[in-house]
């Protein structure tokens, strides 16, 4: 049956009815569901902005959330290219075999739900259990720095991820043609490999930068009460809303008053990365050359690689993990572990939000690949011609620009409109659009590298369309179709923001994991039966299922079964 | 002036030996080549030589210097990479005072070195044209100004024309040649085409699986290989393989199927010994029918080419041995297919060897 379909599909894709309303289909699924429903929803509530821009002291709380947001994004962005780039040098030019161990440890932040990544950062350089045991008080107390901390940590393996795959990507005959010109190691960087690989290099930067400023959920566990940004302020109203202390007014206008200016000013200043990037040249440096000669050789080169360990290790790695510790001890204790599995008491919500999330990523994965893969061959075969790609590949990033907390809120107010939308669909629309450009951009970028002449060749030997696709682009794609797929998955399941705004009933693992830890914290009403032992042990959970579920999706891509 | 010298240099893969002990002295101003076919190690050893890459042991001496423990940009060397390795981000121009600008020069006297190369190129127009504006031969002279620029007395040169068309890289092989002999470079040439080889080199190595075969100029290795390999890949033989009968001087050697031919036995093998015979098909004469003389086959014409100077005749012996000949086109009656024809040889041309322990075929692969 399935492949009596299969045939039919395959011979009818030779024809251009098929192969356009496929195409067509995905151009209105994007438009339709991704694109305009946040604008049309933060336009329609505009107006309701009347009533929280007359209380002053809001606005000017607003102001300085936002303030906030864009400077820890841009610092912490600018840290993690500075930390980042000598650790993916080192990935990629060192020698040691451990090294490939160490490009799988950079991947960790990924794999941990940014929820617990929170947790996990709030426990090493707050709690007395963590880091600061060393010194008798908290080290770093909630607030700024914490938040620069973890956003430095979830938003580095980005920077580290990219940057690896444009080094790799890198012909090192321009490197070494420079050496043999007389440039001494560093300098052939600055002059020539850095140049070539600056596309890369923006992009590293704009998504930490765009990662910064969307994520909400660990961001509000480590705030602190007196920190926010924009994403803790708008989850702020919603919790003055449900608890009273703000009108329903105040919440809409305020709402979309910082959901409007983090996207027109996340706009302005991605726009002036995409211009002004272009135009960013080193400077070739007269004498620079002596020094960095200097600089460039073993005992330098030693000092740089174990700097750009020890950052990577203390303030990625160990942070990121510690939460595992708590997880340990409740396993330890035995009750709770006991507990846990068979779902007594709170656990019982517990197993229900996990299910519910990574039920909530393997849909939103599949819908992602199925509606991503049309799209990224759209874009990069550019078969409406340039401009139209073009058009569509700017567009299909406006998700990844817009702080997701702000796309979540803007969603709920467009679909709010329309009665009879489930919740769980609403999520998955939600998180559909948050995740959409990630799958798109890592599958145009591996077919674009994809020499045209394979399937021209498939097609002169009897091949069809899909035939093409699924014996030539599939089979060499399946590694970029994989990260895609992982990408989506990983950020479905550690989605905060979002979620937290579309959402009034159903609870996913991140947004009870966050309630949990406020409730040990004391930020709201304490849940029954939560501890910092419940709490480290869901997180490892979390942690743990991510890491079986991404291994076995790497496993099967081995034996070649994706 | 460098002479340059490599001295027992070893680098291997894994267990494969991409150079295995190779030693060799290039002398000032040489112009030498380092022939090959594809992985046989020239590029590894050129790349040795740059710095580009780390020998397992041995030494590289530059001039008086030695090398082998000195980074690439300190070894005053210039090097053309057979992709040319323009720099994208860069115009043609800003390539070429690449060199000049790393080394510290003044911007003045960077540009007056980058006119003088781009002269000794032949190449003044499109200087703010990127490199992917080019066309193969510009970026190739963008290539070889950019080495000549940063002052270099050695110019080291893998595969240089490999990229560019057959007609441009005739024209071009030689204005390096000029190039490097007006600048009393000493220049060390990369390829596989062995006609590049000969047309330009004083010199030439030809190697063989990670090790040099024969060393000499090209009228050397043409008239005289060390090895059935040489005679196999500069220019083109006829392999005969027989066994000698009698091993004097000039000794007999009876073929397959009893034919008896004679050959000089430089190398003195000895009696009863099995031998290959290589004769080159453009040293032998070539009549019709069955003409008695001495150092003659027999056989039948059964396929001819016409190659423009020459006729490619493909011939049958009588011992079912393949045997080809190249006789000018223009100037002698061209034989037909299916002709008897009598094919006689010039002692001193034909090179008698033992026969490799390891077999013919394996002994002639690329």
């Amino acid at each position: 049956m399935l492949t009596k379909l299969w045939n039919t599909l395959n011979k009818l894709s030779s024809k251009k009815p098929l192969k356009y309303t496929l195409y067509i289909s995905a151009i209105i699924i994007f438009f339709a569901i991704i694109l305009v429903p946040p604008i049309i929803g933060i336009l329609i509530k505009a107006p309701a902005m009347q009533s929280f821009l007359n209380q002053p002291a809001l606005v000017s709380s607003a102001l300085g959330a936002i303030s906030n947001s864009f400077i820890i994004a841009l610092i912490v962005a600018a840290l993690d290219l500075l930390a980042g780039v000598p650790l993916a040098w080192l990935i990629t030019r060192g020698k040691s075999r451990w090294l490939s161990v160490l490009d799988t440890f950079a991947d960790i932040p990924f794999v941990v739900p940014t929820a617990a990544l929170g947790y996990s950062i709030l426990l090493f350089w707050s709690s007395s259990g963590g880091i600061s045991s060393i010194f008798g008080s908290s080290l770093i107390s909630p607030g700024w720095l914490l938040v620069m901390l973890l956003h430095f940590t979830f938003s580095f393996p980005v920077v580290v991820r990219v940057v690896v795959g444009a080094m790799l990507d890198y012909k090192m005959e321009y490197e070494r043609a420079s050496r043999t010109l007389g440039a001494p190691p560093l300098t052939a960087s600055r002059t020539v490999t850095f140049p070539i690989i600056k596309p890369s290099l923006i992009a590293a930067f704009s998504l930490a930068f765009a990662r910064s400023l969307s994520e909400t959920g660990a961001t509000f566990i480590v705030a602190g009460i007196a920190f926010q940004n924009g994403p803790v302020f708008i989850q702020n109203l919603s919790n003055g809303l449900k608890s009273g202390i703000i009108s329903q007014a105040t919440y809409e206008g305020g709402t979309v008053f910082a959901s409007l200016i983090l996207i027109v000013v996340s706009l302005v200043i991605f726009g002036l990365i995409r211009v002004l990037g272009q135009k960013l040249t080193l400077p070739f440096g007269k004498g620079l050359p002596n020094i960095e000669k200097k600089l460039s050789y073993k005992k330098a080169a030693w000092s740089r690689n174990s700097i750009a360990l020890f950052v990577f290790i203390v303030i990625v790695l160990i942070p990121s993990l510690f939460v595992a510790l708590p997880a340990f001890q409740a396993i330890a204790s035995g009750s709770t572990l006991a507990e846990a599995l068979t779902g007594q008491g709170i656990w019982s919500s517990f197993w229900q939000s996990l299910f519910l999330s990574y039920g909530l990523g393997a849909i939103v994965t599949v819908l992602g690949i199925l509606t991503g893969i049309p799209m990224a061959i759209l874009i990069s075969r550019k078969t409406f011609g340039k401009l139209p790609s073009t058009i569509l590949d700017v567009l299909i990033n406006v998700p990844l620009i817009v702080p997701s907390i702000a796309l979540g809120v803007s969603l709920k107010f467009f679909w709010q409109g329309i009665p009879g939308i489930p919740e769980f669909l609403l999520l998955v629309f939600a998180h559909l659009a948050i995740t959409y450009p990630y799958f798109v951009r890592s599958m145009s970028a591996a077919m674009e590298r994809i020499n045209v002449e394979m399937e021209e060749a498939a097609r002169t030997l009897g091949a069809r369309p899909f035939t093409v696709f699924k014996t030539i682009v599939l089979p060499i794609t399946k590694y970029s179709i994989l990260s895609g797929a992982i990408i989506v998955f990983t950020r479905s399941v550690s989605e905060t923001g979002a979620t937290l705004a579309v959402t009034s009933n159903l609870l996913t693992a991140p947004v009870l994991l966050v309630n949990w830890v406020n409730s040990v914290r004391g930020i709201i009403s304490p849940i029954s039966g939560v501890s910092e032992l419940t709490v480290g042990l869901a997180c490892g959970f979390l942690i743990l299922f991510s890491f079986i579920i991404l291994l076995v999706l790497r496993l099967l891509t081995r034996k070649g079964k994706v | 002036m460098p002479d340059v010298r490599v001295v027992n240099v070893t680098k291997k893969y894994g267990n494969l030996y991409a150079l295995d002990n190779v030693s060799l002295t290039i002398h000032d101003q040489e112009y030498f080549s380092l022939l090959g076919p594809s992985g046989c190690g020239k590029t590894t050893l050129l790349r040795v030589i740059a710095g580009l890459i780390e020998p397992d042991s041995g030494e590289i001496y530059i001039g008086d210097r030695r090398v082998d423990k000195i980074p690439p940009e300190d070894r005053d060397i210039g090097f053309v990479f057979q992709t040319f390795a323009l720099f994208p981000h860069m115009t043609a121009w800003s390539n070429v005072l690449y060199g000049p600008k790393v080394k510290n020069y003044d911007a003045k006297q960077a540009e007056t070195i980058g006119h003088e190369v781009l002269e000794l190129v032949k190449l003044n127009e499109r200087l703010n044209a990127f490199p992917s504006e080019l066309s193969g031969g510009m970026m190739q002279r963008i290539a070889v100004a950019r080495a000549l620029a940063a002052g270099a007395k050695t110019l080291l040169l893998d595969e240089p024309l490999g990229q560019l068309d057959a007609k441009v890289r005739n024209e071009i092989r030689y204005e390096i040649r000029r190039m490097a002999k007006d600048l009393k470079l000493t220049a060390i040439h990369v390829t596989h085409d062995q006609a590049e080889a000969m047309s330009i080199s004083d010199r030439i190595a030809v190697m063989k699986k990670g090790k040099i075969v024969q060393v000499g100029t090209s009228q050397e290795l043409y008239m005289h290989p060390n090895s059935l390999f040489v005679a196999f890949f500069i220019g083109e033989s006829n392999f005969l393989e027989g066994y000698i009968t009698k091993a004097n001087g000039q000794s007999e050697i009876e073929l397959r199927e009893g034919l008896k031919v004679n050959a000089l036995n430089q190398l003195n093998i000895k009696q009863e010994e099995r031998v290959v015979l290589a004769i080159r098909p453009e040293t032998c004469e070539m009549k019709k029918g069955r003409v008695t003389a001495e150092n003659s086959l027999y056989g039948k014409v059964e396929k001819t080419t016409f190659e423009g100077i020459v006729v490619r005749y493909e011939i049958r012996l009588e011992n079912g041995d393949r045997f080809v000949i190249n006789r000018p086109s223009l100037t002698e009656e061209w034989v037909k297919i299916g002709e008897d024809v009598s094919i006689t040889y010039p002692l001193d041309k034909a090179h008698l060897f033992p026969y490799p322990a390891a077999g013919l075929t394996e002994e002639l692969k690329v």
